[in-house]
């Protein structure tokens, strides 16, 4: 049918101005204004502010911890995703609920119970640090974080693909004579793919601008330990607005980038469900 | 004979059996390390957070709750709540209805773009509006001089907590608001229903765990914040600390008992909204069901 149908539902152009005023005041003008300011800089100047060593290192740790932090869930998320919706095991709903924990626990909470764990007196740092494994105050304690804010976001993309997943393809390739790891990986990882990587990709935007829990598991030593937003947070304790507003252009864009590919993403995943 | 074909019956079944599950070696290998990954990564930094707390005793938990700096803390992060949650909650709802009900060009930008604060880290949400606000920002002077102070003060902290919290709600409502369709409230507005009417009676019934879920889930992260309103707060204490804030400076002066206290409380908070979240999820299978027996039992009951 081409011609729009009559819709005689009332409040489209009160709640439709609405969104888009509360839209504008809250988000899209102060994040105009930032570019707008950023924009009074030469592309030299930004370019070497946004650029020091300092903030190279910064980058280079934030991507990095964040990329393994999302490798650990998708991994990890992936078997617990399939253990939690294939098996029956005693305390398998408390474990299910206890997976949104990380969404639901302010991030400063995370934080400081687990640099507690992690250091050298506490419950598995008691263990780990004589085998040299220091998870509090060093890079690895960034990972640590970051692991455990990105993990529920992997569980739960692949939750109801899992839920929705067909036994009956797997029953055709055991009785086509495929063994279990085959049928595994031929049938059942194939499908998995797309939400396996949609929820990678969402662990580690999410990680990338991670504030709060790493700030105190990680010692925040310049050059080694040392996040970029914090970055940002230091250049404004000192007055630096410029040099906090490139740093926070980067992280920006790096955002925006990653918004569109997880939403590119998101469309092809569910092109693979149905 | 009758033993053969029992035996190759149940070889017949083993195997099928093989077909569809792992063994159950691998099967109870998968179970360990999921059980490991999550009791290493969410059961014990739970209770840590309480035995820690709990470590000088309940006298000292007590005392460092009741200490005025403490106390301050909480009230200021109750009043963020309180202002943050249901101004989000009307922002939610005008826009899941715009969205859900009707159809219009660049919907999905519309989506992506209140999806957005969720993209940004929330140290960019506080510096954005220190670069509209602050004293080095757009607007800086002119309220400077009008002796009006948003940020490092509690306006700065309560705009941030929206930013950060700003999707929650509609993105709760907008996909259970879609699903419910319009029939309804075409079919109440044709009987003479009025608009407010319809809504009230009509919309917000079908979608009340929806919505109620977005609530708690949009309060528990605004009770949260940290990163946003660290930027904005300028950390003074009784007057602009929030609890997380307020935990952060306990750690830093080393008083890792009270620090883990008000944790303790922030746990708890997390705690009840999973706790609430399970309910709810629980209650709308519930009612999807109910909703699926009715309407096989209607066409029967006419016939």
């Amino acid at each position: 049918m081409a011609a729009k149908r009559f819709n005689p539902l009332p409040g489209f152009g009160l709640t439709m101005g609405y969104t888009i005023f509360y839209l504008s005041v809250i988000v899209l003008i102060p994040i105009g204004g930032l570019f707008l300011r950023v924009l009074d800089l030469s592309w030299a100047d930004f370019w070497r502010l946004a650029t020091t060593d300092r903030a190279l290192a910064a980058y280079k740790l934030t991507f990095g911890a964040s990329l393994i932090g999302a490798l650990i869930n998708a991994v990890f998320g992936t078997i617990a995703a399939w253990v939690l919706v294939r098996y029956e095991f005693p305390g398998k709903r408390l474990f299910d609920a206890l997976v949104d924990f990380p969404f639901a626990l302010p991030t400063a909470v995370a934080g400081l119970t687990l640099s507690n764990m992690f250091a050298a007196n506490g419950w598995l740092g008691q263990f780990l640090v004589p085998m040299g494994i220091k998870g509090a105050f060093t890079p690895l304690g960034v990972v640590i974080a970051l692991t455990f804010i990105g993990l529920p976001f992997v569980v739960r993309t692949l939750q109801p693909v899992l839920e929705s997943f067909e036994t009956e393809v797997e029953e055709a390739a055991a009785t086509l004579g495929a063994s279990r790891l085959r049928t595994f990986f031929s049938i059942v990882a194939p499908t998995l793919l797309p939400a396996i990587i949609t929820g990678f990709a969402l662990a580690f935007a999410r990680a990338i601008g991670e504030y709060g829990s790493v700030i105190f598991i990680a010692g925040n030593k310049p050059y080694e330990s040392e996040i970029a937003p914090l970055l940002i947070v230091i250049r404004l304790e000192e007055y630096d607005y410029t040099g906090a507003m490139a740093l926070a252009v980067v992280l920006l864009v790096v955002s925006f980038v990653l918004l569109i590919t997880i939403n590119l993403l998101e469309r092809w995943a569910s092109r693979y469900q149905t | 004979m009758g033993g053969t074909v029992s035996r190759i019956n149940r070889d017949a079944t083993a195997k099928s059996q093989r077909g569809t599950e792992e063994s159950p070696l691998v099967k109870w290998l998968l179970i360990g390390v999921c059980g490991l990954f999550l009791a290493v990564f969410l059961l014990l930094p739970l209770v840590n957070v309480f035995v820690q707390s709990l470590a000088k005793g309940w006298q000292v938990y007590w005392a460092s709750l009741h200490e005025p700096d403490s106390v301050s803390a909480i009230k200021l992060t109750l009043l963020v709540a309180a202002i943050v949650v249901p101004l989000n909650t009307l922002f939610g709802v005008c826009a899941a209805w715009a969205i859900a009900k009707f159809e219009f060009r660049g919907k999905s930008l519309l989506i992506t773009l209140i999806d957005l604060p969720f993209a940004v880290s929330p140290v960019v949400a506080g510096l954005i509006y220190v670069i509209m606000f602050g004293l080095q920002g757009y607007l800086g002077p002119w309220l400077d001089s009008h002796n009006i102070r948003i940020i490092l003060a509690v306006p700065g902290i309560v705009l941030a907590t929206i930013f950060v919290t700003f999707p929650f709600v509609a993105r709760e409502l907008i996909p259970v608001m879609q699903a419910t369709g319009r029939e309804q409230e075409e079919a109440a507005l044709t009987l003479g229903a009025g608009a407010w009417k319809t809504f009230w009676h009509v919309t917000l019934p079908s979608v009340k765990w929806g919505l109620l879920y977005g609530i708690i889930l949009c309060n528990a992260r605004a009770m949260g914040e940290f990163g946003a309103v660290s930027v904005v707060s300028g950390h003074i204490s009784g007057v602009t600390n929030t609890m997380p804030l307020h935990v952060e400076k306990l750690y830093n002066e080393y008083q890792g008992p009270a620090a883990f206290a008000v944790a303790s409380l922030l746990a708890l908070l997390a705690l009840f909204t999973l706790g609430l979240k399970t309910l709810l999820e629980w209650k709308q299978r519930r009612d999807y069901a109910l909703a699926q027996q009715t309407t096989i039992v209607e066409p029967a009951q006419t016939v």
